[in-house]
């Protein structure tokens, strides 16, 4: 191990630091095989909190599918609430960890490895929080097959013209292809875990996971084309998916929703509510577990960044709404602008644009970026501003439109509230699950990180011996 | 890796796994949708349990009109099932002492009306309006079959949404001239498709764009 922090040739600080191919195997791996009473208080508590809110989630189904979802606060004009703003948060969280995983992979961004299993895993715990919307809203859960073009009794196919049933497609082919594009990667890790694991159990389970992977050089070959495949197959995946959300609302003639600014804007969204939540994690999870050396302040440093450009391309999506409101020209359109900010639920608004457009300004600084502390309360503002702005699109637009003898109000009821909460105990009993069963940092490609940086790095080469 | 937890044999047993969950997975939703489609679900050709085994195949034979009985059919929403008081009619005078028919004249006497199974039931959300269907043109037989040869009454059509999606996208299959309505061997298919589009057109069923698949049309 070398002594000294090394500066890479921009004079940036490393990705990883003081760590050889097996230090680094071993400290990732130890999360995972320690024993039980090993395992960190924060993780007991994470999960303690996690279970006890899926309880919630489970109440609240019950109370859902035995009495309907009338218990939810939704009326005429507003028959769009609380699910759909939570499924689009959701799916939105999602997309960091694709982009991370697929983009920064074909870009060859060595800082993506670190991160990449971790946000890859909340992808997928993302994608099962915010399908649970779509499938529970139906009111019976039970028939949500109807939503699938397949040979019928009742002779009737999906309405192919609608983005609602394009959102099945993209959510499910999204589903698949992120688990496929995580088992993937997972398998050369799964394999290390078998050969570490002492337990019969933890071994036969890693083993059978692991798929027979023996690490040769044709193993290694045929992996390396699959994950690029799979990498490619995603790429697309971050822009299509949450364009189909958008087009949700953009397809139809309702004001504050039709606009052609809405997939851009919304994939932006996307990318930055995806990094505040892995960020959200990491920070913690890096302080705890004592992995400041894999994930090091640089890489919050860059993540800060991605963060701060799509929050500015979020802030001028803000900034077109209300031009286009002004400049179409329409009594509905401008009655909606001025009804957002000015309106009964302006305060939605207004908060929103202190949580997404103002407080991250401060990562400008870079001092702010490599401050943890103040990145995890930066974060917290804008998954908070994320589900404002689903807030604001969905309802605002909503309570008063073309008819101003059908104007409401609407507010979520405890029942909407439970469901909403309850989502976050299902993703964070999975997020501390995963933590404790699978190794949350990709293990071989670190080790390729390490192998690169001894022998790409000439002058710092003796120093390792 | 040099403990061999797994042998050759498991790489086989993984592989049928796979292979089982793909065929396993097609044929239990094929088997589903079997079961869904099956007289077992869909009560087509079970022959009910009723209060008094009434014969349609009896009665009609004797060449008593539909109408005799289920006197609403042409002119209500809803096709009735006759009172005691029809049966009575009749049953006053021939077979009056007949075992068979004591729960008839129960009913009769106490006033209390039979409790019937009913054989066509749609589901609640499902508006049916039985006196358009027989007013333009379309038989008793095209949705219950040949009633006069059931000796007890049974279900001959599944009652498939689809079902009635079919007729409503192409009136034309099943319609019929209207002194034909209540002929239980007559086929629309034995005049041509030019003579029952005509038909069509002379009932002024209007079908156009897609009229009469409308949503609203059955669930109001």
């Amino acid at each position: 191990m070398s002594s000294e922090v090394k500066r890479d040739p921009d004079g940036q600080l490393p990705y990883i630091s003081g760590h050889d191919l097996e230090s680094v195997s071993n400290k990732i791996a130890a999360v995972t095989l320690r024993p039980m009473r090993e395992m960190p208080k924060f993780w007991y508590a994470g999960l303690f909190i996690g279970v006890l809110l899926l309880q919630l989630l489970f109440y609240a189904i019950y109370k859902l599918i035995v009495t309907g979802t009338y218990i939810w606060g939704l009326n005429i004009p507003v028959g769009w609430g609380f699910a759909i703003i939570n499924f689009v948060w959701w799916i939105g969280i999602g997309h960091a960890g694709t982009l991370i995983s697929a983009i920064l992979f074909l870009f060859k961004q060595d800082w993506r490895t670190s991160i990449s299993r971790f946000a890859e895993a909340m992808t997928l715990f993302a994608v099962v929080c915010a399908g649970l919307f779509p499938l529970l809203h139906v009111g019976r859960p039970w028939l949500v097959y109807w939503l699938f073009p397949y040979p019928n009794t009742m002779g009737m196919w999906p309405q192919f013209r609608s983005p609602l049933l394009w959102d099945v497609f993209a959510v499910s082919t999204y589903a698949t292809v992120s688990i496929l594009f995580w088992f993937t990667g997972l398998v050369p890790d799964l394999a290390t875990m078998r050969a570490r694991a002492t337990d019969v159990w933890a071994k036969k389970i890693y083993h059978g996971m692991s798929l027979g992977w023996t690490g040769s050089a044709r193993h290694w070959h045929r992996y390396e084309i699959a994950y690029l495949l799979l990498a490619g197959l995603s790429t697309p995946l971050v822009l299509s998916v949450h364009s189909i959300v958008s087009l949700d609302f953009a397809v139809s003639l309702e004001p504050g929703w039709h606009t052609t600014i809405f997939p851009p804007y919304f994939v932006a969204g996307a990318i930055f509510a995806g990094f505040a939540m892995v960020l959200t994690f990491m920070i913690p999870v890096r302080h705890i577990f004592g992995m400041k050396d894999l994930l090091t302040e640089r890489h919050l440093n860059n993540m800060c960044k991605v963060m701060l450009f799509s929050g500015l391309i979020v802030a001028y999506g803000y900034m077109m709404e209300l031009f286009f409101g002004w400049y179409s020209g329409s009594v509905f359109e401008r009655f909606m602008v001025l009804n957002r900010l000015l309106g009964p639920y302006d305060y939605t608004y207004w908060l929103l644009i202190l949580c997404n457009v103002l407080v991250p300004q401060a990562l400008w600084s870079y001092k702010v970026r490599t401050n943890p502390i103040a990145v995890f309360i930066i974060c917290q503002f804008i998954s908070v501003g994320m589900w404002l702005e689903r807030f604001v699109i969905v309802i605002i637009s909503l309570h008063r439109d073309f008819l101003d003898s059908s104007w409401a109000m609407y507010a979520g009821t405890r029942w909407d509230w439970a469901m909403y909460v309850g989502t976050m105990g299902l993703f964070l009993t999975l997020v501390f699950l995963f933590i404790r069963t699978l190794p949350f940092i990709a293990i071989f490609e670190m080790r390729e990180l390490i192998h690169k940086d001894e022998h790409h790095d000439d002058e710092h080469h003796d120093d390792e011996h | 890796m040099s403990s061999q937890l797994f042998t050759t044999t498991h790489n086989t047993l993984a592989r049928l796994t796979l292979l089982l969950i793909v065929l396993g997975g097609a044929g239990f939703l094929g088997f589903m949708d079997m079961i869904h489609r099956s007289p077992y679900v869909r009560y087509t050709k079970v022959r009910r349990e009723q209060p008094v085994p009434f014969s349609h195949k009896h009665h009609t034979n004797m060449g008593i009109d539909c109408r005799y009985c289920h006197t609403s059919v042409e002119v209500s929403g809803f096709a009735n099932i006759p009172p005691t008081q029809t049966c009575m009619n009749c049953h006053s005078e021939i077979y009056k002492d007949a075992p068979i028919l004591q729960p008839v004249r129960d009913s009769y006497a106490s006033g209390e009306s039979l409790e019937w199974t009913r054989v066509h039931d749609l589901p609640d959300f499902v508006y049916f309006n039985h006196a358009i269907h027989v007013n333009k043109g379309i038989g008793c037989a095209t949705c219950h079959g040949r009633v006069d040869q059931m000796p007890l009454t049974w279900r001959e059509k599944p009652l498939f949404m689809k079902w009635c999606l079919e007729c409503h996208r192409d009136p034309a299959q099943n319609v019929r001239p209207k002194d034909k309505i209540f002929d239980m061997a007559f086929d629309p298919a034995s005049l041509s498709r030019e003579a029952r589009e005509a038909l069509v057109e002379e009932y002024g069923i209007d079908h156009a764009n897609h009229r009469l698949t409308n949503c609203a049309i059955c669930h109001r």
